[in-house]
């Protein structure tokens, strides 16, 4: 119960000093509806504009990508450089209950680009949305939120090292949109990038989220979102591990 | 001559300094690797929406991307010497503004020229796309042109550091406007007039279709009109840029703000 306690304070503190940033709250909103904007004047202009539905909701889920990505990377030199590392890492509870809700704050404001997405889709575009099954459409949400949320804890575990982490984060925005099949179905990709995408939980939760709003069967690949995203949280706690013990030996925490 | 070194030497050093920190670490991920899959990414998505070729996305977002390095150096020329608080000593010193400002743009220029040419390069090479090599000369020029006109733009955006803190916000939503409206991805026939109409005063917008024609296998003569086009707006901006550094400079003397980060 603490330890739920812990990550639910943890978010609800982070989430709301994200809103307060003009870059990681408002700006990260803002943003991806310059890409939606591109994708849906393509596609209103393309041979088949039946997809626009297609590209609003890969549009919107983009949007989520771009929330945690750059942001998430840099999470724990962003504490390093608050000066606040040091204190966080001391304290008593492991330091994966306070990193995992950062970046889970971080993935939650997805679902404004989501939204905001959609809703820009529907009134500047006329895309109507069409959800055939609310239920699943808003689990697949919260499941994609969380698992994105775990994929940028990995991020900011594995890049803790580099000393641009941020721009690494930055570097995954692009090819996650790409192979993660938000705008472009994954047949068109070469063979050889499918299990690249088959190991990204974005990909299914993009299928997720989708399946659920065009009518399918939405639960499987929610499962394995939710599964990835167990997977990266392990993988994250056992990488944070090594790299604190080692900044310990080293005395090389505060060093940037 | 005193003019001329500042224009020269202090540019140099100002952007040496200023940009100490883009190492490769930075500069590969951010500028060497990212254009390349913003074209991946758009080229896929024509092909799926049906739109255009590679070759339309290729030299679009190669040029596109030039935005990045020219709009965020040139912001973090003011924004960076605020950061660092060193603004107050450059603006107080007797150096003529416009070699001081200006020669802070020519590394610029070449940095995002640079950007550009090898965007469109690995473009061509993982897309298969044929650009026949006799094109490069010419490709060179306008690249160069549209990296100019955008550090015109710049000049604007770090002229607005003087005044607004969150110069990495204005930054990247400039780049999307440019994204959208220059007509790197979605041909200026299919955007509505009103978006055209904003389109023929962009920076990118001549560059691009002068590239596209180029890399059809025109001759450099025969887009000397969308050159000169291009390199009018870079004049425009960057002169409006010169007088709006000027303006905010005086402002910000006027109300001693010239600090406030």
């Amino acid at each position: 119960m603490r330890t739920l306690r812990l990550l639910a304070v943890g978010w609800y503190f982070q989430f709301k000093a994200i809103l307060r940033s003009p870059f990681e709250g408002l700006f990260q909103v803002i943003y991806p509806l310059f890409f939606a904007t591109v994708a849906f004047l393509m596609f209103r202009a393309g041979t088949d504009q039946k997809t626009l539905l297609y590209a609003s909701l890969g549009a919107a889920v983009m949007g989520m990508w771009s929330a945690t990505s750059t942001t998430a990377a840099g999470a724990m030199q962003r504490e390093r450089w608050h000066g606040t590392l040091e204190a966080l890492v001391a304290s008593p509870p492991h330091f994966s209950l306070i990193l995992l809700p950062i970046t889970l704050a971080m993935s939650t404001v997805g679902v404004y680009c989501l939204v905001a997405t959609l809703l820009f889709g529907r009134f500047l575009f006329g895309i109507d949305l069409t959800f055939e099954h609310p239920l699943l459409f808003v689990l697949s949400i919260v499941g994609t939120v969380i698992s994105f949320g775990a994929l940028g804890f990995l991020f900011a575990v594995t890049f803790v090292r580099f000393r641009a982490a941020w721009a690494l984060g930055n570097l995954f925005e692009y090819p996650v949109w790409l192979i993660g099949g938000f705008l472009v179905p994954l047949v068109l990709l070469p063979d050889w990038v499918r299990p690249i995408s088959w190991a990204l939980a974005p990909t299914w939760g993009m299928n997720a989220i989708r399946e659920s709003s065009l009518g399918g069967t939405p639960l499987p690949d929610l499962a394995i979102c939710l599964a990835l995203g167990a997977a990266y949280l392990t993988i994250g706690i056992l990488v944070l591990e090594r790299v604190l013990t080692a900044a310990r030996k080293r005395a090389a925490l505060s060093l940037t | 001559m005193t003019s001329l070194r500042i224009f020269a030497v202090g540019g140099l050093i100002s952007f040496r300094a200023l940009f100490h920190w883009l190492s490769p670490s930075i500069y590969i991920p951010s500028l060497i690797v990212a254009p390349l899959f913003q074209i991946l990414l758009f080229a896929y998505i024509g092909r799926s929406a049906g739109l255009a070729s590679d070759e339309f996305y290729v030299v679009g977002n190669a040029i596109q991307y030039a935005a990045i390095p020219c709009l965020f150096a040139m912001t973090n020329i003011v924004g960076g010497e605020k950061f660092q608080q060193t603004l107050g000593a450059i603006l107080v010193s007797p150096a003529p503004r416009l070699p001081l400002f200006f020669g802070r743009a020519v590394p610029v220029v070449v940095n995002g020229a640079f950007v550009a040419a090898v965007a469109l390069l690995a473009g061509t090479i993982v897309l298969g796309v044929d650009i026949p090599a006799s094109a490069a000369p010419s490709l060179a020029v306008v690249i160069l042109v549209a990296a100019f006109s955008c550090t015109g733009l710049g000049l604007i955006t770090a002229a607005l550091a003087l005044r607004i803190r969150e110069t990495a916000v204005l930054t990247n939503v400039l780049f999307g406007f440019l994204l959208i409206f220059t007509g790197a991805n979605i041909p200026l026939d299919d955007l509505p007039g009103w978006m055209q109409n904003v389109s023929d005063v962009l920076p990118f917008t001549h560059a691009i279709a002068a590239a596209r024609e180029l890399a059809d296998g025109a001759s450099l003569t025969s887009v000397l009109d969308l050159i000169g086009e291009e390199l009018l707006i870079g004049l425009v901006f960057a002169f409006l840029g010169y007088w709006l550094l000027r303006f905010f400079e005086l402002q910000g003397r006027r109300h001693s703000t010239l600090d406030r980060s």
